[in-house]
């Protein structure tokens, strides 16, 4: 056990230098100069000059790459381009409106689809079963940004029940901070709501089908306490990869969604670094991302180990 | 009826007492609103685009100085909402015959908001920072004729220059020309500390920057409304929309959706004000390259323009049709699209002649804004009917369009907005990336710097204008308006932009 656990950490460590080994490079690729974007179109080429040795831009690539790591090791991001702030300062704020608003999806579709999944298996080939196939293929068919902007249109330009979008910032109240966040995170967790939908369906009616279940009836155990005290246990490990992988994919796919609720949050930063060639915040978020989706990779492995005993033996 | 309620109320305490309270609340209520609106001294603000730093004087974005300039930071010259120039912290001047001393008489008793006095030490201080050697002022070339700053008493300010440079006293107006004093001056990207009605108060980054009223701002005659104001960054057209609907946002003095205009016409709440800005829609053309250095090609190709048509697709016919690059904001307009108007026929034998009988193939390097895209889309159809083939390229920008197109010249034609206010003077600088050489053009933009007469340069613009009209360096598209939706009890914003901004001086709210 310790053994794998050390490896596993070990290959993480590894692969995340080399994640943002290729990061600075790629980032290093992408045309634009952003010295020139800041200074506009009347850029003469000394106050360009000025600005990139400002920026430290004039300095060699490798040197660049080893300060960057050197201070993210040290806790140190930089400074953003931009807004003249520690990148570290903010990704912290833009976090405090991601984090919760993917954690508020990731919640909301397990809420809607773990249940829907099994009834389907369960009345499998029925009725219960054909809608919630349908609600699978509308929600992963439907755009978030889309079902977003029906949430608009619906509760706050008509009705002016919810506001329109932007946050007000947690320091306003919890309450007033949930409900900036609630319509987008509904039209996030509908479309990912379908796909896991689907998948704890196929997974519970596989595991249906095994064996142990079967035996778990033949004793006498009741539908109802056959799935969802032998089969569902089982048949959770495809449904916690999905949550693994979806969480990962809310917070970097969150980008319309923040976009159009007006939301501060991380992909919006992103976005738009990307467009003001804000290299350091860029590199930085991007390194954040790739770390989160490895470490999230990590974590559900983990979480097979505690799920399934075998894979422990087999490690 | 009435007579029972009233028995019975009497005949219990509780319900006297809770009936009264009733009464009380809603009277209460219905005072309340009322005193609050009658009150009301707060604004919201909604731009489409954050600045990126909030220090006009060190970097280009338009938006830094449509939050500070004369909101926090304030110059020695201003420009008023008609355009001209008009004093600030520079109560008068005196110009020496020559032209080549500038004599300001500074006002007294201004203070920054951080307490410091503003004197002619800070002016120089300003001043130099901007044209010294390190200095990133987007507008660096401003201060270029600028061969000395002096000091002869606290409120005296002399700058001596090289050459007589007619614009100075506008360009001193302008948001990266502001004054900013020695000890705040690097912090002002984060912090900004002017001397302006407003002062500073927090920026939440991807949200919103907070501003409050000054209380101690020199200019009393100001009279200044409003205690706080906040702007609210909401990129997405459709957010926007959905915000001034809501009531979220008080205005949008540039909303980013001219589709969506009409969906607000009619409303009892908000108001549709239309006006102009100094964004010029212009396709610029490499001018050394074959074959757009055949002014002859240029101006088949301008004749293949239907600009009326061009607002009408690409922004659903809101802008202004322009026949050189000038708005009517400017001092001295002229109404050229009249020099080569829509003309197929003629457009096709000024073809012939020029050698390209069955027209050429070339490719424009659009941004992917939707005002380049949709109009590429509609210039590709125009030149297909006098046998031009253009590709469009979709050409990032700013990143990639700056690094390809503005610095490496590499392009064909492009199109783009120019936001700067009176930027005619881009087809006289070499380098620049239309690549369009015409001394006698460049001999009038001499003649308006060696003049400092408003009317002899308003008539040497007109020359200028006429040049550009008939060499046609870029075609000449549209301004873009300024598509302002407020509250409709909202007053004091500009209607037009003769220089982008948000001046909330004299915004207030009228009942």
């Amino acid at each position: 056990m310790i053994s794998i656990l050390s490896r596993r950490i070990a290959s993480l460590i590894v692969t995340l230098i080399v994640v943002s080994l290729l990061i600075f490079v790629v980032m290093d690729l992408l045309p634009g100069d952003p010295a020139a974007v800041m200074l506009g179109t009347s850029a003469t080429p000394e106050t360009l000059a000025a600005l990139r040795s400002q920026m430290g831009l004039d300095q060699p690539l490798a040197f660049r790459y080893l300060a960057w790591l050197f201070g993210v090791l040290h806790g140190d991001l930089g400074q953003s381009y931009t807004y003249g702030v520690p990148v570290a300062g903010l990704i912290g704020e833009r976090l405090s409106v991601t984090l919760p608003l993917a954690l508020m999806a990731v919640v909301l579709s397990i809420v809607i689809a773990v249940p829907l999944g099994v009834a389907a298996a369960r009345r499998h080939n029925g009725i219960v079963d054909f809608v919630a196939g349908l609600f699978s293929y509308l929600s992963i068919a439907v755009p978030a940004f889309w079902v977003g902007l029906l949430l608009i249109i619906g509760f706050s330009t008509k009705l002016g029940l919810m506001p329109a979008g932007g946050f007000p910032g947690w320091d306003a109240g919890l309450w007033a901070g949930f409900k900036a966040l609630i319509m987008p995170a509904v039209a996030l967790a509908l479309s990912q709501a379908g796909v896991l939908t689907r998948v704890a369906r196929t997974s519970v009616l596989e595991v249906m089908s095994e064996d142990f279940v079967r035996t778990a009836r033949a004793k006498g155990l009741s539908d109802r306490a056959a799935i969802w005290g032998h089969a569902l246990p089982n048949a959770l490990i495809p449904v916690v990869t999905m949550i693994g992988l979806q969480f990962t994919f809310l917070i970097a796919g969150a980008v319309l969604v923040e976009n159009v609720f007006n939301l501060p949050g991380l992909g919006r930063l992103a976005y738009q670094a990307l467009s003001q060639r804000d290299v350091v915040v860029m590199q930085d978020v991007v390194l954040f991302f790739s770390a989160m989706v490895i470490i999230m990779n990590f974590l559900v492995d983990l979480a097979y180990l505690a799920i399934d005993p075998r894979l422990r033996a087999a490690g | 009826m009435s007579r029972s309620i009233f028995r019975a109320a009497g005949g219990h305490g509780v319900l006297r007492r809770s009936v009264l309270g009733l009464a009380l609340a809603a009277g209460v209520a219905f005072v309340a609103p009322q005193a609050y609106a009658a009150a009301k001294t707060s604004v919201t603000i909604g731009m489409a685009i954050e600045p990126t730093g909030l220090d006009p004087t060190i970097a280009a974005p338009v938006a830094i100085g449509q939050v500070t300039w004369q909101n926090i930071f304030e110059g020695l010259t201003t420009v008023d909402e008609t355009g001209k120039v008009q004093p600030q912290l520079a109560e008068s001047w005196d110009i020496s015959p020559d032209g080549k001393t500038y004599t300001f008489k500074l006002r007294k008793g201004v203070t920054f908001h951080n307490g410091v006095a503003f004197d002619s030490a800070v002016a120089k201080f300003a001043i130099d920072r901007a044209r010294g050697a390190d200095s990133v002022n987007p507008q660096k070339r401003y201060y270029s004729s600028i061969e000395s700053v002096e000091t002869p008493d606290a409120s005296t300010l002399v700058l001596k220059l090289k050459q007589p440079t007619g614009s100075l006293l506008y360009w001193l107006g302008w948001p990266s020309s502001v004054m900013v004093e020695p000890k705040s001056a690097d912090d002002n990207k984060t912090t900004p500390i002017g001397t302006g009605p407003f002062k500073f108060v927090s920026w939440a980054k991807g949200a919103k920057v907070d501003l409050a009223k000054n209380p101690d701002y020199w200019n009393k005659s100001a009279d200044v409304k409003l205690d706080k104001a906040e702007f609210r960054f909401i990129n997405d057209a459709q957010a926007q929309a959905a915000a001034l609907t809501a009531g979220d946002v008080d205005a949008f003095p540039e909303f980013g959706a001219p589709e969506l205009v009409d969906s607000f016409k009619g409303s009892d709440k908000l108001a549709t004000v239309i006006g102009n800005t100094e964004l010029k829609v212009v396709a610029g053309m490499n001018n050394s390259r074959k074959p757009f250095s055949d002014k002859r090609v240029r101006q088949a190709l301008m004749m293949a323009v239907d600009r009326a048509m061009v607002v009408e697709g690409a922004w659903s016919g809101l802008g202004t049709p322009i026949g050189s690059h000038y708005t009517p904001n400017d001092p001295g307009y002229k109404d050229l699209t009249g020099v080569f108007p829509h003309d197929v026929e003629k457009a096709k034998a000024l073809l012939g002649e020029a050698g390209y009988p069955n027209g050429f193939s070339f490719t424009i390097k659009a941004p992917q804004m939707a005002y380049a895209q949709r109009t590429s889309q509609i210039l590709q159809a125009m030149f297909a009917e006098i046998g031009v083939t253009m590709n469009i390229e979709t050409t990032e920008f700013p990143a990639k369009w700056v690094s390809d197109v503005f610095k490496g010249g590499n392009y064909d034609m492009t199109i783009v907005a120019h936001a700067e206010a009176m930027d005619i003077d881009i087809y006289a600088r070499d380098p620049y990336y239309f690549n369009y050489k015409n001394p006698a053009f460049n001999e009038v933009m001499a003649k308006v710097e060696a003049s400092s007469d408003p009317a002899e340069q308003a008539k040497l613009y007109g020359e200028a204008q006429t040049i550009l009209a008939n060499d046609v360096p870029a075609l000449f598209l549209f301004v873009m308006p300024k598509l302002g939706i407020w509250d409709k009890k909202l007053k004091g914003l500009w209607e037009n932009e003769p220089i982008p901004s948000n001046v909330l001086t004299k915004v207030h709210w009228e009942e």
